[in-house]
């Protein structure tokens, strides 16, 4: 593993390694000094082309955890706003000596370009690239219903929202897939992909009808500006129907847990009462998230030996 | 002073000698001998080539292709006149920029350069240019377009159709319903969803095609369709030439050829307007060109610094260069599969193109008496697509690195060599 791009390039042995370590390096933040020296004088920048910062920090508290020297780079609003500052940047950047780039940017496949073009020869970690992928999203969201659900060979993750514009939703189809995992996405027509039906998923546009089999059910943030463009009529309306609320939360297996990768819209696509609920793991996936990009930095840069030999 | 092309195969077949003075072809025959003596033994002689839709971005883009660069392509690549499209800076609306382009053509003298005009003012769709003023001007210009922009305007697109009727001239329509493309970025699939890329759905290009046809035949006007990309659009203008409405087709040599599982690359250097196609369209324009839907192939060579494509896919503008490699691809996707013979792509790349463009002295067949304007074509030679090997001022080939079939040796305009053993002269 040179890079990590997209959900759907990890087998599953490579996958289960990253959430193996995860889980052990998660012991790390109950020390009273939460820090590993695995990853002392190794360059890791955050290269952020669009404002995220939850993922940014905590990009940066996995690296600082495993001792690496952190460069955060915020691209928005720099003079550059064209493409050309991907490459400069990145010529920037591997002057500067990276060994890792993790980058978010508002265009879909600018990680794929910034690894497979000869602009840098560092690591790239994609945190997010337009409406196509977020893997590391996908890992933490994998990671933590594995710790509550065991093994997901088999189980049903229902995942509801905006599928179309949402990278979280293609990386979870992807990586709950190489799992195992039955996953169902659940949105109004106009919210899916044309050709999903090639994804390796069940859909539906009935919410309720998915409610009883969910081992979890993952809300995705809707923007209501997609109201505007008529991908459905009114907020009201969106969150009557594809809104996880408490009667809907009830009608739940009582083992079924509650997940969002946030930031959250409350009172549109999740109810204030259910983000709050004991079902609800959404603090926790952000606690793991540090856990889980530290187990891909650790195996991208240093950690494992197939890692060494590209 | 006589030039004698010494054993070429007429488009493809008979070989026989042709011999040129000023600028005419005065003898077609064998054994002839003239004061200058081309050997086109083994070659292919074809009439000079003639490109319907090509981007030559002066006035406005010189850093991006001029006149002489782009038309030194052309010559390059077989063609002996090229329409230069409107969407300059100026935009070409007014007879002054129409007339600049034409006279820019003539005095580099590397092909002849006919230019189009905007069909509306600025490309902004919403009024008429001053159509009549261009039609008039010493560009004589008869084909009309918005290219890059579609005329969406339904009212609009009417007016236009049967205004130029005065005249004898043609809208050349790029089919793209904008509100069904804001933002699109590849074609509209299976794979625009997995990577993310906004979609632009066939229908957008179809729903234009299947209004304008249907426009054509109430006001009995003609239109071209620029550039068709999908299967839809191949069966909306079939469906419309059997009912006898009067419209032209043309597809691009990268429609021909290239399809859209190449954007899971994210390089740019194969975005494009209209976007690569699934594979079963590549199948459909070919059989659409195969069968007479589709009348001609132009380039829509739309040349671009580096700067527009060396970046993300959404930063980057759309646009191929393809005057260079236009008859090597047709060669490719349609000669060496057997489904045209060479005669055909005469018609196809040559006097087709013409006969919409309204060019009366190209687009004629290698006969006595006729303009010499010729091509003379090596389909035996392969080579390997360098893009700095281009005269093209941009690089923004999507062919590097692709082994193409077939070199063009010789073009004469007007009996005069622009090209020679593949040199520029």
């Amino acid at each position: 593993m040179k890079h990590l791009l997209s959900a759907g390039d990890l087998s599953r042995d490579e996958a289960t390694l990253i959430l193996d370590t995860a889980a052990e390096l998660l012991s790390v933040a109950k020390r009273p000094i939460k820090k590993l020296p695995t990853l002392r004088g190794r360059t890791i920048v955050n290269l952020f082309f669009e404002d995220s910062t939850r993922t940014r920090i905590s990009f940066e508290a996995a690296a600082k955890r495993l001792s690496a020297d952190v460069i955060n780079f915020s691209a928005k609003g720099s003079s550059a706003s064209k493409g050309e500052s991907l490459k400069d940047t990145a010529l920037t950047l591997q002057a500067m000596g990276a060994d890792a780039v993790v980058i978010r940017h508002h265009a879909s496949g600018a990680p794929y370009r910034l690894a497979h073009s000869k602009w840098s020869n560092g690591a790239v970690v994609n945190a997010g690239d337009g409406t196509h992928e977020h893997p590391t999203q996908a890992l933490l969201d994998a990671f933590t219903m594995r710790s509550h659900l065991g093994d997901l060979a088999g189980k049903d993750i229902t995942i509801v929202g905006d599928v179309l514009h949402s990278r979280v939703a293609r990386s979870n189809a992807l990586l709950l897939d190489t799992l195992g995992a039955n996953v169902t996405l659940v949105a109004p027509p106009t919210l899916l992909p044309v050709g999903v039906e090639t994804w390796p998923v069940a859909t539906s546009y009935d919410f309720d009808a998915s409610l009883e089999k969910a081992d979890a059910v993952m809300m995705l943030r809707v923007q209501r500006e997609r109201m505007n463009a008529s991908f459905f009529p009114s907020a009201r309306e969106y969150s009557r129907r594809y809104g996880l609320d408490v009667a809907r939360m009830n009608r739940l297996p009582q083992h079924a847990i509650v997940m969002h990768p946030g930031p959250m819209n409350r009172g549109m696509e999740i109810n204030a009462d259910v983000a709050d609920s004991d079902r609800s793991v959404i603090v926790e996936q952000v606690t793991n998230g540090v856990a889980v990009r530290m187990a891909v930095l650790y195996l991208l840069l240093g950690g494992a030996t197939e890692g060494e030999d590209s | 002073m006589s030039t004698v092309i010494k054993g070429a195969k007429l488009l493809g077949e008979q070989v026989a000698d042709i011999c040129i003075e000023d600028g005419v072809i005065t003898q077609v025959g064998s054994d002839l001998t003239g004061d200058t003596v081309v050997d086109a033994t083994g070659l292919i002689a074809l009439p000079g080539l003639v490109d319907l839709h090509t981007h030559l971005r002066e006035p406005g883009r010189e850093d991006a292709e001029t006149v002489l660069t782009g038309t030194q392509a052309a010559a390059r690549g077989g063609f002996t006149c090229v329409f230069a499209m409107a969407n300059t800076e100026p935009v070409a609306d007014t007879a002054g920029v129409v007339e600049q382009v034409w006279r820019l053509g003539r005095e580099h003298g590397y092909a002849d350069v006919q230019p189009i005009g905007a069909v509306t003012i600025g490309l902004a769709g919403e009024h008429l240019a001053e159509l009549g003023a261009m039609a008039d001007s010493a560009a004589k210009v008869r084909v009309f377009s918005d290219d890059g922009k579609c005329v969406s305007d339904a009212v609009l697109m009417r007016r236009a159709l049967e205004y130029v009727k005065a005249f004898d001239g043609v809208i050349a329509q790029h089919a793209q319903e904008p509100r069904l493309t804001e933002g699109a970025q590849m074609n509209e699939g299976p794979l625009s969803g997995e990577l993310g890329l906004t979609g632009w759905p066939a229908v957008a290009e179809e729903a234009i095609i299947a209004r304008d046809v249907l426009l054509a035949e109430h006001v009995g006007s003609r239109l071209h369709v620029c550039h068709l990309s999908t299967r839809g659009s191949v069966e909306i203008v079939r469906w419309a030439k059997s009912r006898g409405i009067n419209v032209t087709a043309e597809v691009t040599p990268h429609h021909l050829l290239l399809d859209d599982e190449l954007v899971r690359s994210y390089d740019p250097i194969f975005k494009v307007n209209p976007p690569l196609r699934s594979a079963d369209d590549v199948l459909a324009v070919r059989e659409g060109l195969a069968d007479g839907t589709i009348d001609i192939v132009a380039t829509d060579h739309a040349p671009h610094p580096m700067e527009d494509k060396e970046c993300e896919w959404q930063a980057a503008a759309f646009g191929m260069i393809g005057l260079e490699t236009a008859l090597s691809i047709v060669q490719q996707t349609m000669v060496d599969t057997g489904a045209l013979t060479w005669e055909q792509v005469a018609e196809k790349l040559s006097s087709n193109p013409a006969r919409i463009g309204r060019v009366a002295n190209h687009g004629r067949p290698l006969a006595v008496g006729e303009p010499a304007h010729v091509v003379l074509y090596d389909p035996t030679a392969t080579r390997v697509v360098e893009p700095s090997d281009t005269a093209s001022l941009s690089r923004n080939t999507p062919y590097a690195g692709r082994e193409l079939p077939g070199r063009v040796v010789a073009t004469f305009l007007a009996g005069r060599p622009t090209v020679l053993e593949g040199e520029l002269q």
